[in-house]
């Protein structure tokens, strides 16, 4: 079975660049140079040394002994979270900087959800010196302020989506829209494995350094480069797929994907895309989408801002549809006392996108030795208020 | 033959084509509205299927449609309006949307219905020219009906001449850049795009759209073009108040 894109940008039956004309040359002149520039040795040695001095990679991959306790088996975290800008998308934003830098562009837009996104963004930008302008649904604004006055600090401009449901897929929408409006001098940071391709298969690759150390870092630890299972939360999917990535081909190694059921899978209001989604089109890939009988694309709702997309990305979709991972979700409550019990056993404050993945521990069934890692995608302080008013603290 | 190109066969310049998107203002205006532009000497019709997540059409559109969308209108029953449609316009009527419902309708339901009820072409800008080619082309063509490519200032020019080998009826020329229902700013780039265009020579004719609203933008596109789109700035019309008696004064306005 294969698990990568193919030449036309298919992940089996998912994938493809459904974008109107206006983007065509954008995406044609990414689709014919990423390859080339993020092969050549001097982006290469650019990208490492960035992601080594300045984000502090390798991110650890800890034993997580109480935890570990609690649970009958070795359960290992991917701290990502530790990352400069605290999460993942700084692997994806570093790389995408470098790569617009090279394709000669000199102003960048983004969409974020979460805010970790748009941070991270804010962030290269700043580093190398370039216009930043972030789109941002208007109710994420009001749920994550702090992250938007960090991308403010940061000399971003942050910029309200109105219409729609006003969270991710609209801020991406008006970044598209954006992009459409500014098509030579602006390139698009994408922040997940969504959108025409090459996006999906480029977002993948820079996030695969997450699983590619995770391997190494699993064999020195015990001697073993293969875990028996590897978990990680789903939104659009960038940090399950850096996660997963180089774990693919490795058919034993069981990949679980967590997504955000909500107030639970048939409230009504739930983010749980492979449960309640079916084929369809959205942000220029076919992929599993939420939508209604006529098309039309479905507002999702998780109490985590960076997991309320309609869609998973395109890959996800394949792997789902393969069975090469499992598609599982947890509800609002379940993923907050996921992230106290990380809290407490560990002392480690997690983001509420990654307390899903953690929260799904608890419906395994382990045996005494499994090698267990979870990618803990960003640390928590963006979520203290939701955290507080939660649990009354 | 279908009416499209018919009325291209027939009529070379200052053809004036007007979008509206179907379900706006209000659920059941499509015919009527459809009816007046006929009236008012539009040349042909371009309906909009209203979409979640319009990408490529700015506020004024993105307004409509979400409005339609909450005033209950689908495929089924904008199918079910235009039979209606045929009985009272003779003009050619294009369909526009995103590819997405149309997906989830079914393609092959789709192009049989849209045949039936008498539309004559179709204009889906995120349906990708390899998707079409590949999966849906005979389709189209078993139904005789006509898909739309767009071509923008930055369509290299050998795209231009595949999708002038692809197409079958006119090509789509974008003004500018951009969304949906900004102002044409006709500069010197933009004459320069205008006319690279027409010394191409292409053998489908072109029709210019995006920004064009009043006179000045449609003789402006006309004198490059075999005709010129008006969309948001209708669209807009269809917001204020009497806008029925308002639709032949201000076609008269456009074309003079």
């Amino acid at each position: 079975m294969r698990y990568t894109v193919n030449e036309q940008g298919y992940y089996g039956d998912f994938g493809g660049a459904y974008i109107p004309e206006m983007l065509y040359p954008n995406v044609e002149e990414l689709r014919q140079q990423y390859l080339q520039i993020i092969g050549d040795a001097g982006f290469k040695n650019e990208f490492d040394q960035l992601l080594k001095d300045y984000v502090g990679r390798p991110s650890p991959l800890y034993l997580a002994k109480r935890l570990s306790e609690k649970y009958g088996a070795n359960i290992f975290l991917k701290r990502e979270d530790l990352n400069h800008t605290g999460s993942h998308k700084i692997n994806n934003a570093i790389g995408q900087i470098l790569l617009a830098q090279r394709l000669g562009k000199k102003r960048i837009i983004a969409e974020t959800g979460a805010g970790q996104h748009g941070v991270a963004t804010a962030t290269v930008c700043a580093l190398m010196g370039m216009q930043c302008v972030v789109y941002m649904g208007e109710i994420d604004m009001e749920r994550q302020a702090p992250n938007v006055a960090r991308m403010k600090m940061l000399g971003a401009t942050v910029v309200p989506a109105t219409s729609g449901s006003k969270t991710l897929k609209d801020a991406t929408n008006e970044a598209m829209r954006d992009w459409i409006g500014n098509p030579v001098d602006t390139h698009y940071i994408i922040g997940s494995v969504v959108g025409p391709y090459p996006y999906p298969e480029m977002v993948a690759q820079f996030q695969s350094i997450i699983s590619l150390e995770t391997k190494k870092q699993l064999l020195e630890q015990t001697g073993k480069e293969l875990p028996e299972y590897v978990l990680a939360c789903v939104g659009g999917g960038s940090n399950a797929m850096g996660m997963f990535y180089h774990f693919l081909e490795d058919e034993q190694v069981k990949l679980i994907a967590v997504e955000a059921a909500g107030k639970g899978v048939d409230s009504g209001h739930s983010a749980a895309t492979s449960v309640l989604g079916r084929e369809g089109i959205l942000h220029g890939s076919r992929t599993i989408l939420m939508q209604t009988d006529d098309g039309q694309v479905v507002e999702p709702y998780s109490i985590s801002a960076g997991l309320d997309y309609p869609g998973i990305g395109p890959q996800h979709a394949h792997l789902h549809k393969i069975q090469r991972a499992q598609y599982v979700n947890i509800t609002d409550d379940e993923s907050l006392q996921a992230g106290l019990l990380l809290s407490q056993l560990e002392g480690i404050i997690p983001a509420i996108e990654s307390a899903h993945a953690f929260a799904y521990l608890e419906k395994m069934k382990f045996e005494k030795d499994d090698n267990v890692v979870v990618c803990l995608s960003g640390r928590g302080d963006k979520d203290l208020s939701t955290y507080i008013k939660h649990f009354g603290f | 033959m279908n009416r499209l190109n018919q009325l291209f066969d027939k009529k070379k310049n200052n053809l004036l084509s007007v979008y509206f998107t179907a379900g706006y203002p209000e659920l059941n205006t499509t015919v009527d509205i459809a009816e007046a532009l006929e009236k008012a000497g539009v040349d042909f019709l371009e309906i909009g299927f209203p979409y979640s997540d319009p990408v490529a059409d700015g506020p004024t559109i993105q307004h409509s449609s979400q409005t339609a969308l909450d005033n209950g209108m689908n495929l089924n029953l904008l199918f079910e309006q235009l039979a209606e449609l045929r009985k009272r316009v003779s003009i050619p009527v294009l369909l526009m949307g995103y590819v997405n419902p149309m997906v989830q309708y079914g393609v092959e339901r789709f192009c049989a219905k849209a045949a039936e009820v008498g539309v004559d072409g179709v204009i889906v800008p995120d349906l990708p020219m390899y998707e079409y080619e590949t999966l849906y082309k005979n389709c189209f063509a078993q139904h005789e009906l006509s898909n739309i490519f767009l071509v923008t200032p930055q369509t290299a020019e050998a795209r231009i001449r595949k999708i002038d080998e692809l197409s079958n009826s006119f090509i789509y020329l974008l003004s500018s850049a951009s969304v949906t229902g900004n102002s044409l700013q006709v500069s010197d780039a933009t004459e320069t795009y205008f006319q690279r265009i027409k010394d191409m020579q292409l053998k489908n004719p072109t029709v210019i759209g995006f920004g064009i609203g009043d006179r000045a933008t449609y003789q402006k596109a006309t004198a490059y073009a075999n005709g010129a789109i008006v969309g948001s700035a209708f669209v807009k019309l269809l917001g204020t108040p009497g806008y029925m008696e308002k639709i032949p004064e201000f076609i008269k306005s456009i074309k003079g």
